[in-house]
C-alpha cells in the first residue's frame, strides 16, 4: 500500500501557513510563514483559540466541532497588533486537525506588516503574481488618472473658448444665453442693454476689415471699462453687444451707464493715421418689469428700445416702456415717422 | 505603438538629455504636439520617426540609443514603478530571465492592449543563455540588452550580456552568467513603500 502522508518538512514547503492541533485544541506545529507572523509571541503550545480570533464558524469550542466545518471556508483574525484577517481550511490529522491559511484581501498590508517575501509562500502560491498586478493595475491607473485630468483641462480651455467670442474676448450669443438664464432661474433682478454700433459699416467699408477689427476690439475695452465686473458683456452679431447689468434695474443709473457708453464710443478711434469715428445706440429692458421674465421677451424688448432710440436720431439709450410696443418700428431707420411721444426717450 | 512605449522614450530622452532636446525632437518630427499621451495609441511610424531624430539629435547610433532606453528603463528613478514590475518576475537572476518569457502577458494583464514582442530564453548550456526576441519592432533586442544588463546589476549578478544579430524572425541576444551572487544588488521588498 502506498503511503500517503507527507512529512511536516514536505508540509511547511507545501503549505508555509499552516498549524497542526492536537485533540486538545493545542496547537503543535506551525509552518515557516505562520512563525514569522508570531515572532514575538510565539504560537506553538498555544491553545488555537488563544492565538487566533475564529471569526467563522461562531461558537466552536472543540477540535470536533471544528472537524464537523472540514473542507469549508473558515475565517479567522491573528490575536497581535495588526488583527490581521486570515482564510483558512481545516481537515483531520493525527489524532488533532490541520489549519492552512492565507491572506485573502490582507494580503497587501500583510506583506508590509510582517516583511514577507516570495520565500515565505509556496512556489505555487499566486500571492507574488497578485503583488505584480495590484502595483501594474495601480501604475497603469496613475497615467489613466493623468490622462483624464489633461483632457478635463482641455475640455474646460475648449469650452471656455466656445464661450467666448474670439475677436473681442467678450461672451458670445451661447455664454450669454447661457448666463440670462441663469440669473432668470435665479430671481435675480437685471437689465438687459442691447448695444448697437452706429456708422460702423463704413469704416468696414471704407477702411477695411481690420480697421473694423480693431474698432470692434476698443469697443469691447469701452464696453469692459464702463461696467462693473460681475456684469456680463457679449458680442451678439457684427456690431451688436448685449449687456447684463447684474443686479440693477433703476432707470437712472441704467440711462447713466448708455450715457457714458456712448460718449466713449463717441471719441475718434485712432487707426493707421485716421481717427474712426462712431457712435452708438441703446436700448433696455429690465427683468422687474416682468412677472414672470423670459429670455426672449426681454432680448426683444431690449431691440425694440434700441430701434426707438435709433429712429429718435442714433447716439441714444431708451429704456423699454410697453407704449414702445404701440409704435411702428418696423420700417427701416430713417424711414420711420418720426411723431413719438418724447417723454418714452429717457432724457439724458 | 501604445504609448506607454512612446511615453517611456520621452521620459528616456527628457530625464538623461533634458527637455531641450526633446522640445528640439519634436519640433522637427513635426507631430502637431510636443508630449506622448501613456494611455493612448499612436502610428508606428510616430515612434521610429522620434527614435531616428533622437539618434540624429545625439549623434549616437540608434542601436546605443535603445540600449540606453533599457539600461534607463530598469535604473531611473522616475521610472521605478517599472523595475519593481520587473523584479516581480523572479528572486533571483535566473528566475527573472526565465520570467520574460511571459513578459508580454504580464504586460497585457497590466494593461490589455500593450503589445510587446514575444520573448523566448534558451539555455544551451549551464549558465549560458540565449534570448530570442520576435522581430516585430526593429531594435526592440537592443532595449532587451540595456534591460538584462541593468537587472543583472540590480540582482547583483556577474553577466556578459550581448547583441548576437538578427535574423528575419527574431533578434538574438546572449547571456553568460558567470557569477549570481556577485555583488549585493539592489533591494527588493514586496511591500511598496507609502510615499
Amino acid at each position: 500500500m502506498l503511503d500517503h502522508s507527507v512529512s511536516k518538512d514536505g508540509l511547511d514547503i507545501l503549505c508555509p501557513m499552516h498549524a497542526v492541533l492536537d485533540r486538545n485544541g493545542v496547537v503543535r506545529h506551525v509552518g515557516p510563514t505562520v512563525e514569522k507572523l508570531a515572532q514575538d509571541d510565539p504560537i506553538v503550545g498555544k491553545v488555537f483559540c488563544n492565538a487566533f480570533d475564529l471569526i467563522r464558524p461562531g461558537g466552536v469550542t472543540s477540535v470536533d466541532q471544528l472537524l464537523s466545518y472540514t473542507g469549508r471556508s473558515l475565517q479567522l483574525r491573528l490575536r497581535d497588533r495588526h488583527q490581521t484577517r486570515l482564510k483558512a481550511v481545516v481537515v483531520p490529522y493525527d489524532d488533532g486537525a490541520l489549519i492552512n491559511m492565507s491572506f485573502g484581501f490582507a494580503l497587501v498590508d500583510a506583506v508590509g506588516h510582517y516583511a514577507l517575501t516570495s520565500a515565505d509562500f509556496a512556489a505555487t502560491d499566486l500571492t507574488i503574481e497578485m503583488l505584480y498586478l495590484v502595483e501594474a493595475k495601480s501604475a497603469a491607473m496613475d497615467e489613466s488618472r493623468a490622462l483624464n485630468s489633461r483632457l478635463q483641462g482641455a475640455k474646460i480651455a475648449a469650452e471656455e473658448q466656445a464661450f467666448t467670442d474670439t475677436l473681442t474676448g467678450l461672451k458670445n450669443r451661447r455664454a450669454l444665453d447661457h448666463v440670462m438664464a441663469r440669473l432668470i432661474a435665479m430671481g435675480e433682478a437685471f437689465s438687459c442693454m442691447h448695444v448697437d454700433l452706429d456708422y460702423f459699416k463704413s469704416i468696414n467699408d471704407t477702411l477695411g476689415h481690420a480697421a473694423g477689427d480693431h474698432v470692434l476690439q476698443v469697443v469691447a475695452q469701452v464696453l469692459v471699462a464702463e461696467t462693473r465686473a460681475p456684469d456680463t458683456i457679449a458680442r451678439v452679431g457684427g456690431d451688436e453687444f448685449v449687456i447684463l447689468v447684474h443686479e440693477m434695474d433703476d432707470p437712472d443709473t441704467l440711462s447713466g451707464i448708455a450715457r457714458r457708453i456712448i460718449d466713449k464710443l463717441e471719441e475718434p478711434i485712432p487707426f493707421e493715421g485716421h481717427h474712426c469715428r462712431i457712435s452708438g445706440s441703446a436700448g433696455t429692458s429690465r427683468s422687474t418689469s416682468y412677472e414672470a421674465p423670459e429670455a426672449d421677451t426681454l432680448l426683444h424688448h431690449a431691440d425694440v428700445a434700441l430701434y426707438a432710440s435709433k429712429n429718435a436720431g442714433r447716439g441714444r439709450h431708451t429704456l423699454f416702456t410697453d407704449a414702445l410696443l404701440k409704435l411702428d418700428l418696423t420700417q427701416p431707420i430713417g424711414e420711420r415717422g418720426a411723431a413719438h411721444p418724447d417723454a418714452i426717450f429717457t432724457e439724458f | 505603438m501604445h504609448g506607454l512605449i512612446n511615453r517611456a522614450i520621452q521620459c528616456f530622452l527628457r530625464d538623461t538629455y533634458g527637455d531641450d532636446v526633446w522640445d528640439k525632437i519634436m519640433q522637427q518630427a513635426d507631430l502637431g504636439y510636443s508630449s506622448f499621451e501613456s494611455m493612448l495609441i499612436y502610428e508606428e511610424s510616430v515612434t521610429f520617426r522620434v527614435l531616428d531624430l533622437a539618434a540624429d539629435a545625439l549623434r549616437k547610433s540608434s542601436d546605443d540609443l535603445l540600449e540606453d532606453l533599457g539600461t534607463y528603463l530598469v535604473s531611473h528613478d522616475n521610472v521605478e514603478a517599472l523595475r519593481r514590475l520587473l523584479r516581480f518576475g523572479g528572486v533571483d537572476f535566473v528566475e527573472f530571465l526565465h520570467s520574460l518569457n511571459d513578459l508580454p502577458d504580464r504586460a497585457r494583464l497590466a494593461v490589455p492592449d500593450l503589445f510587446l514582442p514575444d520573448l523566448t530564453l534558451e539555455e544551451p548550456g549551464e549558465g549560458d543563455f540565449r534570448l530570442r526576441c520576435a522581430a516585430h519592432y526593429p531594435g526592440f533586442g537592443h532595449v532587451m540588452v540595456g534591460v538584462i544588463r541593468a537587472m543583472a546589476d540590480d540582482y547583483g549578478a556577474l553577466a556578459f550580456t550581448d547583441y548576437v544579430g538578427a535574423d528575419a524572425e527574431d533578434e538574438v541576444i546572449s547571456i553568460m552568467l558567470l557569477q549570481e551572487d556577485f555583488a549585493a544588488g539592489r533591494s527588493f521588498e514586496l511591500a511598496q513603500k507609502v510615499g
